[in-house]
């Protein structure tokens, strides 16, 4: 399985599309690839060193991870952050999905992921991860989620890939790379056999449907 | 795909009950939680609307919405006007009116569900209609099934005791033999439905025989009122022949869980010591009760309303 990060209720993309996109995994050889394997561990190396750069108490921190995408980029980081600052973070993973937004609106419900959280989040910064940030209704959502866990120091954001089509104030903290796209393209972090296991990459794939054209 | 009630799990394919158990495993994770409280049903109104007495189901399904965030309204027969002879489709419709997103429906008569769901604009969920299907008990067994042995292909499950009228025998002897399983029914032969066999059960009146081997034995309540006569002749006598215990249960597969929808009538359907320890997980059943009705509130209520045919 693939994540496709069309974020929910952006107007072009019914909640369905997501769902259709994730399952679609013969289109493999469709897109360009805007980050590879190597760029992708660069950016979490240089990650790292700025989260440590910003946040004196690395002690402090809990990396959570928005599946699918944020999980394998969140255990990257944990690594990162054990060679560079020493010290062992615990790594959750919050799914959104029952927090998401357009729930209210009638269709075919999206499926559920697990949701792991190890430990309690109170007084943590906690750096929630995510692949690829966008309209930032996700990342809406995961905060609202995190609240039920408990009451963080403070929340910062990291994503790997920013489209930058923001619809409500939020911030990304930590950014992999800027990639400008049109809402309707799709960009999509998978591995080589489609799933989350490394190596990488990070792919823009065209409109509605994807069959190549871009 | 999953239609728009839960009237039985008849309707249902394998793939419609695994996505529903699927949710259901992560929904148990929010029961898991300091804020045992999700947004998703946010604004949403279920209504429980039970025509027979139940505490236990009413409660699990009044959890499971509130734990979705919705409203849920009780509305029980000693209380509603239905003694004052309204008929029960002029309250379905009067419900309807007041526009909820769900009813849960229990009747002691079979079909009513149905006959309801047909006038509602909503999706109606079966809580149990006579001897015929109670779907989320069901669900919830296989749930808790799939948690004790990670699959439900390949087991051998025996359902033993009132066959003939159970609801929970019928919606289970689907669910299971949908998901693979082997289902062997066993009671009392006045209590065995005549050609139990075409639902693809083997049926027994020997419990040593219909035990021998299997992965998990389901006990199911008897009415007590059928304990004395017509049907059999005496507790002392179902008990002996029909009542799990540890003796007994030696033929089963060593690691043979025991199950019950409960309430237990203790000491008749299961002994004492059975009834609240290993390898009896009826409280689990419990429990994953709630998880399962919220997966399945959370599947029917994202739906789109169609208008239905007046019945």
């Amino acid at each position: 399985m693939r994540t496709v990060q069309e974020h929910p209720p952006s107007a072009s993309a019914p909640p369905g599309a997501r769902a259709a996109g994730a399952s679609g995994g013969s289109a493999q050889a469709n897109g360009r690839i805007v980050l590879d394997d190597a760029a992708i561990r660069r950016a979490l190396v240089r990650i790292a060193h700025e989260i440590v750069e910003r946040n004196e108490q690395a002690d402090r921190l809990y990396l959570v991870a928005i599946p699918n995408g944020g999980v394998p980029l969140a255990r990257q980081l944990a690594e990162n952050l054990k060679s560079i600052a020493g010290v062992e973070l615990p790594v959750g993973v919050l799914d959104t999905t029952l927090y998401r937004d357009d729930l209210t609106r009638r269709g075919e419900r999206p499926p559920l992921r697990k949701t792991e959280m190890p430990s309690a989040v109170d007084e943590k910064i906690v750096i929630l991860v995510d692949d690829v940030a966008n309209t930032g209704r996700t990342i809406r959502a995961a905060m609202d989620a995190l609240m039920d866990f408990g009451r963080p120091r403070g929340v910062q954001v990291v994503a790997l890939v920013d489209r930058g089509h923001r619809e409500l104030p939020i911030r990304i903290d930590f950014v992999g790379k800027n990639i400008p796209t049109s809402q309707a393209e799709r960009v999509v972090l998978q591995g080589r056999d489609g799933g989350l296991e490394p190596p990488l990459e990070v792919r823009v794939e065209g409109a509605a449907g994807g069959r190549g054209e871009s | 795909m999953i239609g728009r009630d839960l009237l039985g799990i008849e309707d249902l394919d394998r793939h419609d009950i695994e996505r529903i158990l699927e949710t259901a495993v992560h929904m148990q994770e929010v029961g898991l939680r300091e804020v045992k409280r999700v947004p998703t049903l946010r604004g949403r109104t279920i209504i429980n609307l039970f025509f027979e007495s139940s505490t236990r189901t009413r409660t699990s399904f009044e959890i499971a919405g509130k734990r979705l965030s919705a409203d849920v309204i009780n509305f029980s027969a000693e209380s509603s006007s239905l003694s004052k002879s309204e008929s029960i489709l002029d309250t379905a419709r009067t419900l309807d009116a007041m526009a909820p997103d769900a009813v849960v429906v229990r009747h002691k008569v079979s079909g009513v569900p149905k006959r309801i769901a047909d006038v509602l604009e909503c999706p109606v969920i079966n809580a149990g209609d006579g001897a015929h299907e109670h779907p989320t008990q069901a669900l919830l067994d296989l749930l808790t099934v799939l948690e004790e042995k990670k699959r439900i292909d390949g087991l051998t499950v025996a359902i033993v005791g009132d066959i003939l009228h159970s609801r929970v025998a019928r919606s289970n002897i689907y669910g299971f033999t949908k998901l693979g399983a082997e289902v062997r029914v066993c009671g009392p032969p006045t209590l065995l439905p005549p050609g139990v066999e075409t639902l693809g059960v083997k049926a027994y009146t020997s419990l040593r025989e219909a035990i021998d081997g299997v992965d998990v034995v389901m006990a199911l309540r008897i009415q007590t009122e059928r304990l004395s006569g017509a049907y059999v002749p005496s507790v002392r006598e179902y008990s002996a022949s029909w009542g799990i215990d540890r003796a007994k249960l030696r033929f089963a597969k060593e690691d043979a869980i025991v199950m019950h929808p409960g309430p237990i009538n203790r000491g008749v359907e299961i002994s004492h010591d059975l009834a609240d320890r290993r390898p009896s997980v009826i409280l689990d059943q419990v429990r994953n009760g709630v998880a399962l009705r919220m997966a399945v509130l959370y599947l029917l209520t994202g739906r789109p309303h169609h208008p239905k045919e007046a019945a």
